[in-house]
């Protein structure tokens, strides 16, 4: 069990952690037809709407409260409202949905209150869904951040419709931020593949997925619509991926009493195996053939990886669950896990395969690297000087990856997931790799000192 | 608070702006800074100005006092480049917690100071103030005063928290806080008749270096450059310059115009984009260091090297003339890029059908009209679905923008060119104006486009 460590320092060098309100709106965009509101300056959301259009090379729907100096004291009613009013106005979302900043929870908003009052106020905004989580950016981190805004989506729009019945296909399939829009699209074609019909919340797989739409939207595309929300409690069980999403399985047990199963994983060959056999227990389907294709391909393609993965000190820096994902395959792939810093707490960190886990920043991770030998650096893009430095590979996971084409696309669950995650990591150790020279296995002077000495010297012998 | 109310109502006095001179008593009073439509709101806030600013001074460390969003969802995200040193690239943040907020952070940021001093020695820190730590009332300048006297370097308060206002607001606040703390702190080693500064330059994918080949054929020497690949020492000994170059559209005009005030160091307001501005640029600066005692040969110089640069541009681009003749092109940015890159594309026969002029100032506006001959396609406020429109329509061949509207351009399935921070190719001088045009022709003539708006087989 991995020791958990708090960085002490009173300066943040190089963060790894992003904030909880950048989280938010991240699942706020894996609703259909929404816009994400940050509550809060003007900055707030454009730093976070830039790091998004950067990493998935998309335009990002995120509106601003633009609080000023002065609404910041006096508190932001006026200034939601108006957003609410403007946004309905220009963009006609099917769901406003904001999240608070560290500025507005700082002077304390009470935004359900105000949302209340905004109701009542304007009852023709009845056909505009609102939902809003407390995200302040001075606690957690962005999987936080995450976690709680689909919590809060499912409180506020998960209700029973009066009269649900249990529909015996359909599963939830609570997606958590380390997944990236190719993960779920994965994820959602093995367990249809089964027969099942998942909802899938939030669903960034058909809103974040880079496809060219037939018109312009100033909203969010794709994504769980609200018609989905309603039918969450119709649902045989929730399935969660990633340990941020048990409060919200949760949720739904709560409010419909649908059960639930949380896999903290899906990269490497046990732990599909192990969802793909709760898959086929669940629908009481057996396994489809072509799993069993992938599944034998994964165990050829780690055949062959293995050689270069083994004994490769990793330092690793990501958020709790893709941290656990990432570190747990690569030990299984014999690779050492030398550094490993996270974001957050969370319940995972204690399984991750390291001797201790810093709560930190990429200082910390880069002295750690250097600390173990590390032969592979891995985490978000900006850890790419710290590569740099220390002269070896990079491996790009998580989010921001700014400096890749295709972050939106990176696949790395399933058998064939994994796959590809052994063939792009294992050429990249592959390309390190030292080329021998011939000067690589010379005798040391001493050796030569000693031979020189016990040889005697040609011609001399009788 | 009272301290930046002062300083924000010192920058909107300035005497400099003339849409400032020509308000009335009460108008200036009320300052410019115009009230953000919640909901409605896009870009930066007076936070990011300032770091935006400050962040090409290359040596320093830039430390964010705040919650991890300031700094932690937006560090190393333009490309100003360092011929050298990189600790600018470095993020610093006191990532304050729950316990900061209540109790006070001050002591987390003088810790930090403290720390960042110890490790990586820079040779000033400068301290950004954001909303939560004004909200929560920390001290940032007795913090840096008290740190200052205790280490001995340079740690400099930028008192601009993002709730204060546009990103604009916080380029001047930077420029307050250069004047107020660093500015005019350290005496170069030696002083020439040719030194400049140029001011407003962020050397954004080494746009400076574009410039600086010319200068040293001139024999003219920036002695500094604020803050575009700058270092501490040389912001310092700023004030020794002979006359200032003023590139970006008013965000430092203060800077400008305080120098003159305070140090007598005239200034003029340029642009390196485009080749007869860069070649105008180019005689000012001349003109300027000769009034103020240089040789007078030196103008000699600047012609002749402007006659030979000008004459290798011109037969550089004639091969895109004939290609790039007619192309419709609409700009969508603020400020000088309004009008100088709309000079810069006529002088290669391309069509501007709009440029929009929603950060432009009124003279900015004047000089588009002097260009462009009326105020037709000058836009003030075009929704994304306008353009979306346009471009969808082939009402434009190329759109030039910031990258954050680039995908209205891309799902419209048309060419798009980033002109805005982000872009990772120098457009500035004779050399630049060759890369924008033929990074322009590139993106048209590119055959994916054939390929994307070709439907599938079986529809």
């Amino acid at each position: 069990m991995a020791i958990i460590e708090t960085s002490s320092k009173a300066a943040a060098v190089n963060p790894l952690k992003m904030s909880q309100p950048l989280g938010a709106a991240y699942a706020f965009l894996g609703m259909n037809r929404c816009m994400p509101v940050m509550h809060g300056s003007q900055g707030c959301t454009s730093f976070g709407l830039v790091l998004l259009v950067r990493h998935f090379r998309e335009a990002i729907p995120l509106q601003t409260t633009a609080m000023n100096e002065v609404s910041s004291i006096l508190g932001g009613m006026e200034n939601i409202e108006k957003a609410v009013l403007n946004i309905r106005l220009r963009a006609k979302p099917d769901l406003i949905a904001i999240c608070s900043t560290g500025l507005t929870e700082t002077k304390g908003d009470d935004v359900n209150a105000y949302l209340r009052l905004i109701r009542q106020k304007h009852p023709d905004l009845a056909d505009t869904a609102l939902a809003y989580v407390s995200t302040p950016d001075y606690t957690g981190a962005f999987q936080d951040g995450w976690a709680k805004a689909v919590e809060a989506l499912i409180r506020a729009l998960g209700e029973p419709q009066p009269g649900l019945q249990t529909r015996a296909k359909q599963i939830n399939l609570l997606a958590g931020c380390h997944l990236t829009p190719a993960d779920i699209e994965e994820l959602r074609d093995i367990v249809q593949s089964f027969g099942l019909e998942p909802i899938v919340l939030p669903d960034v797989s058909s809103s974040l997925d880079g496809h060219l739409p037939d018109n312009f939207s100033p909203t969010s595309m794709g994504g769980t619509t609200l018609a989905e929300m309603r039918a969450l409690g119709a649902s045989i069980v929730s399935i969660a991926i990633g340990e941020q999403m048990r409060a919200s399985a949760q949720a739904v047990q709560e409010l419909s009493g649908v059960p639930y199963v949380v896999f903290d994983r899906l990269t490497g060959l046990q732990a599909n195996d192990r969802f793909l056999a709760y898959l086929e227990y669940v629908s009481g389907q057996p396994i489809p053939a072509r799993y069993r294709r992938q599944r034998s391909q994964l165990q050829d393609a780690m055949l062959d990886g293995h050689f270069f993965f083994g004994g490769v000190k990793v330092a690793i820096g990501a958020e709790p669950d893709l941290l656990l994902s990432l570190s747990a395959w690569l030990a299984e792939m014999g690779c050492e896990i030398g550094c490993a810093v996270t974001t957050t707490t969370s319940p995972v960190l204690d399984g991750v395969p390291a001797a201790r886990v810093v709560i930190g920043d990429l200082e910390d991770l880069e002295q750690g690297a250097r600390r173990a030998s590390a032969g592979l650096l891995v985490t978000h893009s900006h850890g790419r000087q710290a590569a740099e430095r220390l002269h070896i590979p990079f491996h790009r996971a998580g989010l921001p990856m700014f400096d890749r084409l295709g972050a939106g696309h990176c696949l790395s669950v399933g058998y064939r997931g994994t796959r590809g995650l052994i063939f792009e990591i294992g050429n990249l150790l592959l390309a390190a790799g030292h080329a021998h020279t011939p000067d690589d296995w010379q005798l040391p002077q001493s050796t030569r000192d000693a031979l020189a000495l016990a040889t005697p010297v040609q011609g001399e012998s009788s | 608070m009272t301290a930046l109310k002062l300083k924000i109502q010192e920058v909107f006095e300035e005497p400099a702006c003339e849409k400032n001179q020509a308000k009335t008593e009460k108008q200036r009073k009320a300052g410019c800074s115009k009230q953000l439509a919640p909901g409605a709101a896009a870009g930066g806030c007076a936070f990011d100005g300032a770091k935006i600013a400050l962040q090409p001074i290359v040596d320093v460390a830039h430390l964010v006092h705040g919650p991890i969003a300031c700094e932690g969802n937006s560090w190393d995200n333009r490309h100003a480049a360092s011929s050298g040193v990189q600790t600018y690239r470095t993020g610093f943040t006191t990532d304050i917690n729950e316990l900061d907020v209540i109790y006070g952070g001050e002591k987390r940021l003088y810790k930090a100071v403290k720390e960042i001093i110890e490790k990586y020695d820079p040779p000033a820190v400068f301290v950004y103030q954001t909303c939560v730590t004004a909200l929560t009332g920390d001290d940032i300048e007795a913090v840096c005063k008290a740190a200052s006297a205790k280490f001995g370097k340079p740690v400099i308060p930028v008192n601009s928290p993002g709730f204060a206002g546009v990103k604009n607001l916080g380029n001047k606040l930077a420029g307050e806080a250069l004047l107020d703390y660093v500015i005019g702190t350290v005496e170069p080693e030696f002083t020439t008749p040719y030194d400049i500064n140029i001011i407003g330059e962020y050397n954004l994918s080494g746009e400076l270096w574009q410039i600086t080949p010319l200068l040293d054929a001139m024999g003219v020497r920036v002695l500094s450059c604020i803050s575009g690949d700058g270092r501490y020492r040389e912001i310092a000994s700023s004030h020794r310059a002979r006359a200032s170059m003023m590139v970006c559209s008013k965000a430092m005009i203060n800077v400008a115009r305080k120098m003159e005030e305070r140090y007598g160091i005239p200034f003029f307001e340029g642009s390196f984009y485009g080749i007869g501005d860069v070649s105008d640029s180019l005689r000012q600066i001349a003109r300027l260091l000769v009034q103020q005692g240089a040789p007078a040969e030196l103008m000699d110089r600047t012609e002749a090297l402007i006659a030979v640069e000008e004459a290798r541009a011109w037969s550089r681009l004639a091969h895109y003339k004939k290609r790039l003749a007619g192309k419709r092109v609409l700009l969508i940015t603020g400020g000088v890029k309004s009008w100088s890159v709309v000079a810069a594309l006529q002088e290669v026969g391309i069509e501007i059908v709009g440029t929009s002029v929603k950060k432009s100032t009124r003279e900015d506006k004047e000089r588009i009209k002097e260009i462009m001959g009326d105020e037709a396609h000058m836009i003030d406020d075009m929704t994304p679905r306008e353009m979306y429109a346009m471009l969808k329509e082939a009402r434009a061949d190329i759109m030039l923008s910031g990258g954050r509207s680039q995908f209205i351009a891309l799902k419209a399935k048309m060419p798009w060119l980033d002109i805005n921070q982000e872009r990772h190719h120098a457009y500035a001088g004779y050399e630049g104006m060759i890369t924008l045009v033929s990074e322009i022709d590139r993106a048209l003539y590119n055959p994916v486009w054939e390929q994307v708006r070709a439907p599938a087989p079986w529809e």
